[in-house]
């Protein structure tokens, strides 16, 4: 997968947010098995102690799995994961909704307007 | 900590008037990969050389995994000193037939193939390769081995971006928590994101010794920030 690293914020943090959201978007399918800390560590070109610490805390928030025997898994419970997705969209949605809050926007014009933005996106771009 | 790999404790060295190294003391665990940063002078070759026993102390005491530096200590220590220090006649597979003899735990296989991934051929003599060839042929001969405490004086002083990307994946992929890594350099933004901890020198004295996302996280600023705003105090004339 692809890292994208600020050495200006904590790296642990940075590594667990885009891991998640790696995780949640199927990047991983649910009940397989993950590389090894050193592994992702070297892939990402991080300390192994920062990636160990991002995926305990992955581990905590019930997405990542580990087991004696088959190391490192993601976990089988769709429904968990689901729910991570939901939760990092909302974030996302509400960083959207506060960086656009002081413009003063209207409900009415803001649909509009994201349904313009989709449909531009979706329709690619015209030459 | 219960396993110290490195220990210092108020270590001090003195050159004629000049105090290279004063009063410092500090403590590296295994599986940590640790930064000795400070400018240029300010003793981090000094307390490596020290630390790997070809200085002597004017005072304190360097303890590896709790021994004095000696014979034996040298069989567990892998060390990467500022500067060539192989013979220029020497083939690369000259080199690696020598530490094989030198050091038990050398792995040659581990070596060759190395010296592969960076398109160093065995049969090439140094004195015909670049400065930064010779640094990685060294680097090569140095990882290649399974110390517990590996010494890097300046790994990245020399060598293209690269180099540099082939050394920090290096240190990386031989990670161990049973081993430590000790890493010397003035380039902070290069090295910040493999690093545990920085322990910070300044005209020999420790100031600073973190945890890196710990600095982070207080200080909302990268390492090599932090860095330079400390040693642009007293820069000034």
């Amino acid at each position: 997968m692809e890292w994208k690293i600020d050495d200006r914020f904590p790296i642990w943090s940075q590594l667990t947010e885009q891991l998640e959201a790696y995780i949640s978007s199927g990047g991983f399918k649910p009940g397989e098995k993950l590389p090894s800390v050193r592994d992702f560590a070297s892939e990402a070109g991080v300390n192994p102690n920062t990636m160990q610490r991002a995926l305990s805390e992955l581990e905590g928030r019930g997405l990542i799995v580990t087991n004696r025997t088959a190391g490192r898994t993601v976990t089988e419970d769709a429904e968990r994961i689901k729910s991570v997705r939901q939760g990092i969209l909302r974030r996302r949605i509400e960083d959207f909704l506060d960086s656009i809050e002081e413009l003063g926007i209207k409900d009415n014009e803001l649909e509009s307007l994201l349904r313009k933005a989709i449909s531009e996106r979706s329709g690619g771009t015209v030459v | 900590m219960a396993n110290d790999i490195l220990s210092l404790d108020r270590l001090t060295k003195r050159f004629g008037k000049k105090c290279a190294l004063e009063d410092v003391s500090f403590s590296i665990s295994g599986g940590r990969i640790v930064g000795l940063l400070g400018p240029n002078g300010s003793g981090k070759t000094t307390l490596i050389k020290l630390a790997n026993g070809l200085l002597h102390p004017d005072g304190g005491a360097v303890y590896i995994d709790g021994q004095r530096p000696s014979e034996k200590t040298k069989a567990i220590v892998s060390y990467l000193p500022d500067r060539m220090y192989v013979a220029d006649w020497m083939k690369v597979s000259d080199l690696v037939r020598m530490f094989a003899d030198f050091y038990q735990d050398f792995d040659k296989e581990k070596a060759f193939s190395m010296l592969r991934s960076l398109d160093i051929s065995e049969a090439d003599r140094m004195k015909t390769m670049s400065k930064g060839t010779k640094e990685k042929v060294q680097l090569v001969l140095v990882m290649s081995r399974e110390a517990m405490l590996y010494l890097l004086d300046e790994p990245i002083g020399g060598v293209d971006p690269a180099a540099r990307d082939f050394i920090l994946r290096t240190i990386l992929t031989n990670y161990s928590p049973e081993s430590a890594v000790l890493i010397s350099t003035h380039l902070i933004s290069d090295v910040e994101k493999v690093l545990d901890e920085v322990i910070f020198l300044k005209e020999g004295r420790l100031i600073r010794h973190e945890n890196v996302d710990h600095i982070r996280e207080q200080e909302g600023k990268s390492v090599d920030q932090l860095f330079r705003e400390i040693f642009a105090i007293g820069t000034e004339g």
